[in-house]
């Protein structure tokens, strides 16, 4: 489904967020990046969702290479991916129906559209999605009135929507309470085995990646330090992925192991 | 002994004095204000001189009792409603003109930002062309502004004669420069991230407008438009001076006629309507928002 080879993307202001990246993923796979904050996890995603453009590199979708979409050939390969964001990036003040039929909006004609602000179409379809991510009685609520979590599920139930052959899912469950995270990554990864969609995740738990996901890629400084199966990850190789970086959420563990009180953690001097 | 510190003062603040550029321009515009002041032959013993206090008492003497007789009341009706169909039109056509101007020239729908970076990569003739019709209502929404309504309305007085109607033109045409531009502002400063999950889903930039940017703009798009139709009831009154029809041609004509009791009940309705107006905006933004 993917292909990387040299991927790189710089900021302005000499950032390399992606450095040279090289990346195969096959279709119907399974797998999750994990990584410290700024590994460049997300921008990775919006790399491959085609939203930004490569500094240099060159990237396949499904076959297709990403520099050479444009108008509707870009809007179709975009068509055909799905992604759930961290900040969830629904519009807050329509009704939670629009969020999701938002879905269609790459299949659905302009005005089908804009009609369909007016006097929601296949409303169904939106009602099932709500149901299968468990927050059905929410379908006429006002999206900003949610709490984060039921944001989380209305983003997914729009990805359910789209219906598309890859899901990007970039941190889904760093805003749901843990019980509920291992829904959330259960219901993809049960989607992605019925369905034979790839599933490409961005987790804050490793813990939660290693058990549920077959192939867990390292991602640091916008480089990929490994790419293996669960079995093979140990300890060392997760503190060296998090080496120096700050503690956070469940790596903890994978932390304490290297962690150094005089490297990184020393208070700044007072002058 | 204690170590001693340095004392505070031998640490530099940077930036916490104003720049040279800053003190620079302070004084620059104490200069000019000062300056203005002799320009504008500001004499204040012109003001509070007898003849000034002499020539206000007529006016005030005048102007009480104010005109309040049933002939005089039944004949404001119909100028009265003139100014409120006027500022209603005005605002209306301002509307029409200024919608789609300002969508065409938002920026982030016409060519810049993450909604077009890989889209546009590599095309520059595309890019272009993108930006003609952004650039082309940019200039078309300036000039409408900057020519202000009253000589638009001499213009349309000129074009199409004395009445009404100039003057929804003349609202009509500067008004909708101001809304394209407060528009196409308030568009671009909706938040991105919406709009780039959307464009993700394969969504055309114009799903992409009616589903992120119009819903997350609309609360401001109808305060600011109701706050420029009670701009236009004030507009329009300035506008029956040039014989553009209302209660300013009212006002105009018992100023002309020294009869100050009618200045004062036709400046009472004007208050009243701006009141009105707000009072009525005020409700609707409550309903939006």
């Amino acid at each position: 489904m993917y292909r990387a080879e040299g991927l790189t993307k710089v900021f302005p202001g000499a950032i390399r967020a992606v450095d040279g990246l090289d990346l195969k993923i096959g279709s119907g796979e399974r797998v999750a990046f994990i990584g410290p904050s700024g590994a460049g996890k997300t921008t990775l995603f919006r790399l491959l969702n085609c939203t930004l453009k490569p500094t240099a590199g060159r990237l396949w979708v499904a076959g297709q290479e990403v520099e050479h979409l444009h108008g509707a050939s870009l809007r179709a390969a975009r068509r055909r991916i799905g992604t759930i964001y961290q900040q969830h990036n629904l519009v807050p003040r329509l009704p939670v129906v629009h969020n999701v039929l938002a879905g269609r909006l790459g299949t659905w004609s302009t005005p089908r559209a804009v009609l369909s602000l007016a006097r929601p179409v296949e409303v169904e379809a939106a009602h099932r999605a709500l149901h299968q991510v468990g927050i059905p009685e929410k379908l006429y609520a006002r999206t900003d009135e949610l709490s984060g979590g039921q944001q989380q599920r209305v983003a997914i139930a729009r990805v359910l929507l789209q219906d598309p052959d890859i899901i990007l899912a970039d941190e889904p469950v760093s805003s749901v309470d843990p019980t509920l995270a291992a829904g959330i990554v259960h219901l993809l990864t049960d989607i992605s085995r019925a369905t034979g969609k790839t599933l490409v995740v961005n987790l804050h738990s490793v813990d939660l990646a290693l058990a549920s996901f077959p192939r867990i890629i390292g991602l640091r400084d916008g480089r990929v330090l490994f790419d293996l199966a669960p079995q093979a990850v140990r300890d060392e190789t997760l503190a060296a992925l998090y080496a120096g970086a700050p503690m956070t959420g469940p790596a903890e563990g994978a932390l304490n192991a290297s962690y150094d009180p005089g490297s990184s953690c020393r208070p700044l001097p007072r002058v | 002994m204690p170590p001693t510190t340095p004392a505070p003062a031998a640490v530099p603040f940077p930036g916490s004095r104003p720049s040279r550029f800053a003190r620079l321009f302070a004084l620059l515009f104490g200069l000019t204000t000062v300056a203005s002041w002799w320009a504008a032959r500001v004499d204040l013993s012109t003001l509070f001189s007898r003849e000034a206090f002499r020539n206000a008492l007529v006016f005030v003497a005048g102007a009480f009792p104010p005109a309040l007789s049933q002939d005089f009341l039944l004949f404001l009706v119909r100028p009265t409603l003139e100014t409120v169909q006027i500022s209603l039109l005005g605002t209306a056509v301002a509307l029409v003109i200024g919608f789609p101007l300002g969508v065409l020239a938002t920026a982030s729908l016409a060519h810049a930002g993450p909604l077009h970076e890989l889209d546009l990569s590599g095309r520059p003739v595309r890019r272009l062309l993108r930006f003609i019709p952004y650039g082309l209502s940019r200039a078309l929404l300036s000039l409408f502004r900057s020519v202000p309504e009253l000589v638009w309305a001499l213009v349309f007085v000129r074009a199409t004669g004395l009445g009404p109607f100039p003057g929804v033109l003349a609202i009509g045409v500067a008004y909708g420069g101001i809304l394209g531009k407060v528009y196409s502002e308030i568009f671009e400063a909706v938040d991105a991230r919406p709009l780039e999950a959307l464009q993700a889903t394969g969504a055309s930039r114009w799903r992409v407008f009616w589903y992120g940017m119009v819903p997350q703009a609309f609360p401001h798009l109808v305060s600011y438009t109701l706050y420029r139709w009670e701009c236009a009831i004030r507009a329009s009154a300035i506008l029956g001076f040039v014989g553009a029809g209302g209660i300013g041609q009212q006002i105009e004509i018992s100023m002309r006629m020294f009869n100050f009791g009618e200045v004062v009940t036709l400046i009472g309705i004007l208050v009243l309507m701006v009141a009105g107006t707000d009072a009525l905006s005020l409700r609707l933004r409550r309903r939006v928002l």
